[in-house]
């Protein structure tokens, strides 16, 4: 008798699959992979001031769009579609099998890092080319660039995993998940530049990962100088780190002690 | 032992007693198929079976291992099981062929995916995406998920709804040759005349207890029940119940000098016995 396969070797499997069934729904790779894209076309076009020397309107969205990216692309994604996996009884069948949940939940991860990959290569890509986008040149930020990318795809896959215990059935989950996110973005410094907002919107939002997020790219894709303008006088990566790491394991926590497989 | 043994198994729902002290056992190569309406506590029992519900008491035996088990060894578990359920609609935008063939990388011993296809009838859909599937061809797909793994048991629930006759005649016949490769089998199904085409046993399950197992044939003491021959006297219709149907065919030959006018001889049928029998417990 052979072995069971790892759970490993099953959540790549899986992701393979995700990305294959992703790739097939056109509708939503057009809107998942180029909103971030269509937005800067919008605000960029609109915005056409400096917010400091040197600091295009544009190059200070870049941020805040590659921040909420991870935010709607893992989180605001599955916490939608695992409930409607779940109504369509693909989750129970799925339960029924030897495939263990970490291999779904690792499954999920791939298909949501694969996407912001493909998402940020083309909002760069664009910015630089319509936009004027100032690109790092220092390896360090590019560093922190790659973590940041990686711990909040992470962070997001597993809160969207998490979260999808909250909606009762897929048809009413994005009328739940949406409006905190669009909530979330506003009070993150995603649309508006963040010291500008009131300090109480500022205190809520650091409660939540985005608006770390969103301070993290601007490490990466402002001038050291701007760091200044920040609340905190800096880019305060460390408490990043540490934040987005808890955000994490709250994540991981819900997602394999509460994950529901069935309607009821 | 037995593949799977129950004991004074329990399971309530706040005030909603589902299943109350059920003891089953179902042998290895058997097609063994659960029969109730519906509330009776079918659904409850067959889940708790295959791990989807924790019991409040009792104790449950599949395979050897107790289905509430977590981990590794659940895994282990699974791996020789097959779940067929009631509905589902999941995947519309994978080929037949793609999904199977993940399906059976989750097994240790998988089915060969082409042999899969070909048993179910779907060679033809093979690349077909799931979505463009009829309601019957999606239904033969979740048979093909419930078998890829080569299971030793197989749980079927509702496994014909909405299929043809045709249809329904050709996964009989599946199923029948899976339980010839050593399957054994356990079916819910509404349908009495498909548990007397399949199933070796029944049991009749009504407010959460057994009321009977035996064979098709058997249940309710259907075997030894009365037979109705009815025959036309004239222009009436003759009904009567007896135990001796042959002598009284005999005699109506004789009275009628050979041919009998539109004789029918019957026994109940599986429904009839059936609603008797969760009729009788309603009372």
């Amino acid at each position: 008798m052979n072995k069971v396969p790892s759970a490993l070797q099953l959540g790549i499997r899986r992701g393979g699959l995700e990305i294959r069934q992703f790739a097939r729904q056109r509708e939503s790779v057009v809107f998942t992979l180029l909103f971030p894209v269509i937005l800067l076309a919008i605000f960029g076009s609109v915005f056409q001031e400096t917010i400091a020397p040197g600091v295009t309107f544009s190059q200070y969205f870049v941020a805040g769009m590659i921040a909420s990216g991870l935010v709607n692309t893992g989180f605001q994604a599955l916490a939608i579609t695992i409930p409607m996996e779940r109504d369509v009884g693909a989750l129970k069948r799925l339960r029924g099998t030897p495939m263990p949940a970490s291999s779904y939940f690792i499954g999920k991860a791939i298909l949501i890092f694969v996407s912001m990959v493909i998402q940020i290569l083309l909002l760069l890509g664009f910015g630089v080319a319509f936009f004027g986008l100032n690109m790092p040149t220092d390896s360090s930020k590019w560093l922190t660039f790659a973590w940041l990318v990686l711990l909040g795809s992470a962070c997001s896959t597993a809160l969207g995993i998490a979260f999808s215990i909250v909606p009762k059935s897929g048809r009413g989950a994005s009328a739940v998940v949406s409006p905190i996110v669009i909530i979330l973005q506003f009070f993150s410094g995603v649309f508006f530049v963040f010291t500008q907002l009131p300090t109480w919107m500022q205190q809520v939002a650091a409660i939540f990962p985005l608006k770390w997020l969103t301070q993290g790219m601007r490490s990466v894709f402002l001038p050291e100088s701007f760091a200044s303008q920040e609340v905190a006088k800096s880019w305060e990566l460390q408490t990043t780190f540490v934040v987005l790491m808890i955000w994490l394991a709250i994540g991981v926590y819900f997602s394999v002690r509460k994950f529901k497989w069935d309607r009821d | 032992m037995s593949l799977i043994e129950v004991k004074g198994l329990t399971k309530h729902y706040g005030d909603v007693h589902a299943v109350r002290g059920l003891d089953l056992t179902i042998e290895q190569g058997e097609i063994f198929s659960i029969l109730g309406p519906n509330g009776a506590g079918k659904t409850t029992t067959v889940e708790i079976l295959e791990g989807f519900r924790t019991r409040d008491s009792g104790s449950v035996s599949v395979l050897g291992f107790d289905p509430s088990t977590k981990g590794q060894q659940s895994r282990e578990w699974r791996n020789r099981i097959g779940i067929v359920l009631q509905t589902s609609a999941d995947a519309g935008d994978l080929t037949v062929f793609e999904t199977i063939n993940h399906f059976s990388g989750y097994y240790s011993n998988p089915r060969d995916v082409e042999e899969v296809i070909d048993s179910v009838g779907l060679q033809e859909k093979r690349d077909a995406l799931i979505r463009n599937l009829s309601g019957g061809q999606r239904r033969r797909l979740d048979v093909a998920l419930g078998i890829i793994g080569n299971p030793e048991l197989l749980f079927l629930d509702e496994p014909t709804t909405g299929f043809d006759p045709e249809a329904r005649r050709a996964f009989w016949s599946l199923i029948k040759k899976l339980r010839a490769d050593g399957a054994t089998i356990v079916l819910t199904t509404h349908y009495l005349d498909e548990a007397e085409a399949l199933a070796d046993r029944v049991a009749v399950i009504n407010k959460g207890v057994i009321v009977e197992i035996s064979t098709p044939a058997e249940l309710g003491g259907r075997s030894t029940s009365q037979a109705t021959v009815q025959w036309r006297d004239g222009d009436q219709i003759k009904s009567e119940k007896t135990d001796n149907p042959t002598s009284l065919v005999s005699s109506l030959s004789a009275k009628f000098n050979g041919e009998v006018p539109e004789l029918i001889v019957s026994r109940p049928s599986l429904e009839d016995i059936y609603l008797e029998m969760i009729g009788g417990v309603d009372e």
